[in-house]
């Protein structure tokens, strides 16, 4: 029973029981002051809309005072706040009774205060990103104070192991980003050379070619890729298409390790096909049909019109979607941990191991860390590249998408 | 292939002939009746059906083969329906099924010796909104010819670009910008770019699903001019909700009603002296 009766829930049981309370009475009110004749004119408002004006003030001043204690806490004395609550309260009801006559607007007066709220909800989500995205920038220039910004952005070489103590015999550190890059950008190429294709293809047969119940069974079961965990993805990856590969290579005597650019990649591939298939076949259903009409009354063919009058006035939107599904292969994290290898190799060769920017986000801040370090710093960092590139893409592609449908409609 | 060849060398041939856009249009009921010409298509017993619903009912009519012959008639009635029946349109509607014969110059246009696609070549279609396509002017005009392989050379493409922006008059006010996108053009334009595209193939017949529905005043009167030096060349079906435009523009009417073709006679006749209680009641503007 004890800790049902902590402060917290205290206060808030007496702000809700406050709130309901000042319902019913301004309910109440309303309904009783309605039965007088004021001015000969029926009240403004439902009864209702004052109940809720008059819990919405209450909740108001309640929240008011809460906050304002917590912000001065210590400056009086523990009993005084219960008291100051009912306090407010009581003074919330007397404005109540002040305010509610029949010719009061609560009506309007409660539509003011749930934009309000809505408001405020929006807000939380915007400030929340900013709060991340400042975070990012303090804690990246912290890291910048240590590792020379142009050394990070152009270095070849990565080795972020730092000694803990100063008796420890370690390496000093390196922090050249250029292999992490070079390996994200390898995994996405994969990723988008095997989604690409197939999930166009997808698209246009949905699309054009596909009869609709076909398309309408075909779809979802397509769409299902994406919403597949990707730690699934993850150990298919690794279990898998690696050691496939590895086998695959071996019947033509090379060897190639089970983790590698080409395995992770391809699966990033798969699960990306959805975001293309889907995004292109909603932008090629986007072109009128008219167009398809001109066109085949032309005496095309229908992978004539597909290829030279469809495909064109998509393009724009299809290239929307090709750049969404890069920024998604770019942030994947789970499927590269497990299958692309950690090792920060600067290689052209899809068959190596690489590494990512995600993979060494998770490798620099798991384990014993020591916070102020420049690894752990260069977690920040790494973030804010890859913060900064994929808004840039979604920017870009958002944009394409927009400018697109403008056109029709 | 051979007689289209032949059809675009003729195309050429009257180059010299170009359009009296001047001319006045003199109203259908005082000009003279269509005379007794060949006939282009021979309808028997054409029925259309959607999902296994019967959209039109064994319809018989001569579609002859110059002047302009409208199809008239309420909303719903099937006139669209039969007009997607010349081109085989209707064969790119999922679950539409068409039966009877239409035969074309006495050839079944629904025989399996047809490729719909080079039958949709010899009948054009020029829609109810104008649809060019988002690319540019002389791109537009020059679609079907590519597509077809009609102009070996960019010199035989320009010219039948010129041509046909000529023939649907068109050439003098888009010469000097055939770069820009098609959709640049205002809506009547839009709707003769899409008559040059049309032409542009050489077709022998031209169908229009309402083409003047979606224009203002001026440019529907600058499209019925058009459609009055086209029939000179083309045989030509038309789709109208305006019984005016029918009357102005056409030979032949045929009267749709419920999916069954009601009356079909002279324009003149149908207009003035109609022989079916359906068709007086609509041309009066009682039903509709």
């Amino acid at each position: 029973m004890q800790q049902f009766l902590n402060p917290e829930i205290l206060t808030s049981a007496i702000l809700i029981i406050g709130a309901v309370t000042a319902f019913l009475y301004g309910r109440g009110l309303a309904v009783s002051r309605a039965q007088l004749p004021a001015d000969g004119a029926r009240a403004h408002s439902i009864p209702s809309y004052h109940g809720y004006f008059s819990a919405w003030i209450v909740a108001f001043i309640a929240v008011g005072v809460i906050a304002l204690w917590t912000t001065f806490s210590g400056a009086l004395p523990e009993f005084m706040f219960p008291a100051m609550m009912l306090g407010a309260m009581a003074l919330g009801f007397i404005i109540i009774n002040r305010l509610l006559t029949p010719t009061f607007r609560a009506r309007n007066h409660v539509e003011r205060f749930v934009g309000g709220v809505l408001m405020i909800c929006s807000g939380v989500a915007v400030l929340t990103t900013f709060g991340i995205v400042l975070s990012l920038v303090f804690e990246s220039l912290r890291f910048f104070d240590q590792v020379p910004i142009l050394d990070f952005l152009t270095g070849l070489n990565w080795s972020p192991q730092t000694a803990l103590r100063e008796d420890q015999i370690g390496q000093s550190g390196s922090f050249g980003a250029v292999p992490i890059f070079a390996g994200t950008f390898m995994i996405t190429a994969v990723a988008i050379f095997i989604a690409g294709p197939i999930g166009l293809l997808i698209a246009v047969y949905l699309s054009e070619y596909a009869t609709k119940r076909t398309r309408a069974t075909v779809k979802p079961m397509v769409e299902i890729l994406a919403g597949i965990p990707t730690i699934v993805y993850g150990f298919f990856a690794l279990l898998t298409v690696g050691p496939a590969i590895r086998n695959f290579a071996e019947g033509f005597g090379l060897s190639v390790p089970t983790q590698s650019a080409i395995a992770a990649g391809s699966v990033m591939g798969v699960m990306i096909i959805p975001f293309i298939s889907s995004l292109s076949d909603d932008v090629i259903n986007a072109v009128p049909q008219t167009l398809r009409d001109g066109s085949l009354a032309l005496g095309a063919t229908k992978s004539e019109t597909m290829t030279k009058v469809i495909f064109p006035a998509a393009l724009p939107g299809i290239i929307g979607a090709f750049l969404l599904a890069v920024s998604r292969a770019i942030g994947e994290t789970m499927i590269v941990v497990m299958a692309a290898g950690r090792a920060a190799n600067l290689t052209g060769n899809p068959f190596e191991a690489v590494t990512t920017v995600t993979v060494q986000i998770v490798s620099l801040l798991t384990g014993d860390q020591e916070f102020d370090s420049a690894k752990t710093l260069a977690a920040f960092a790494l973030g804010l590249v890859l913060f900064v590139f994929t808004l840039v893409l979604n920017i870009i592609a958002l944009l394409i998408v927009r400018k697109y449908r403008e056109r029709y409609e | 292939m051979v007689n289209m060849n032949a059809a675009h060398t003729k195309y050429i041939s009257d180059l010299g002939l170009t359009p009296n856009m001047g001319e006045v249009i003199e109203m259908m009921a005082s000009a003279p009746a269509a005379e007794t010409t060949q006939v282009k298509f021979e309808c028997r017993d054409v029925e259309v059906f959607y999902s296994g619903k019967r959209a039109l009912r064994g319809v018989n009519m001569d579609v002859p083969d110059s002047g302009v012959t409208a199809l008239i008639g309420p909303s719903g009635c099937g006139k669209s329906t039969f007009l997607r029946v010349f081109n085989r349109m209707n064969d790119t509607i999922p679950n539409a099924r068409v039966t009877g014969q239409i035969l074309m110059d006495g050839q079944d246009i629904y025989s399996k010796d047809i490729d719909p696609v080079l039958l949709r070549a010899r009948v054009g279609m020029v829609f109810q909104k104008p649809n060019p396509f988002p690319k540019s002017i002389y791109d537009n005009v020059a679609y079907g010819p590519r597509i077809h392989g009609l102009a070996p050379q960019k010199k035989d493409l320009d010219n039948i670009v010129e041509r046909s922006l000529v023939r649907a008059g068109l050439w003098d006010e888009v010469k000097d910008r055939l770069k820009e996108p098609g959709t640049s053009l205002s809506g009547g334009q839009q709707q003769r770019l899409v008559i040059a595209r049309a032409i542009a193939v050489s077709p022998e017949v031209i169908l229009m699903d309402e083409p003047a529905s979606a224009l203002d005043p001026i440019a529907t009167a600058r499209l019925e001019e058009l459609i009055d030096e086209l029939k000179e060349k083309y045989c030509i079906l038309i789709v109208t909700h305006s019984m005016a435009q029918a009357a102005r523009v056409s030979q032949k009417t045929a009267f749709f009603h419920l999916g069954d073709l009601v009356e079909y006679d002279d324009t003149q006749t149908i207009f003035t002296n109609p022989k079916d209680q359906r068709t007086q009641d609509y041309i009066t503007g009682r039903t509709g």
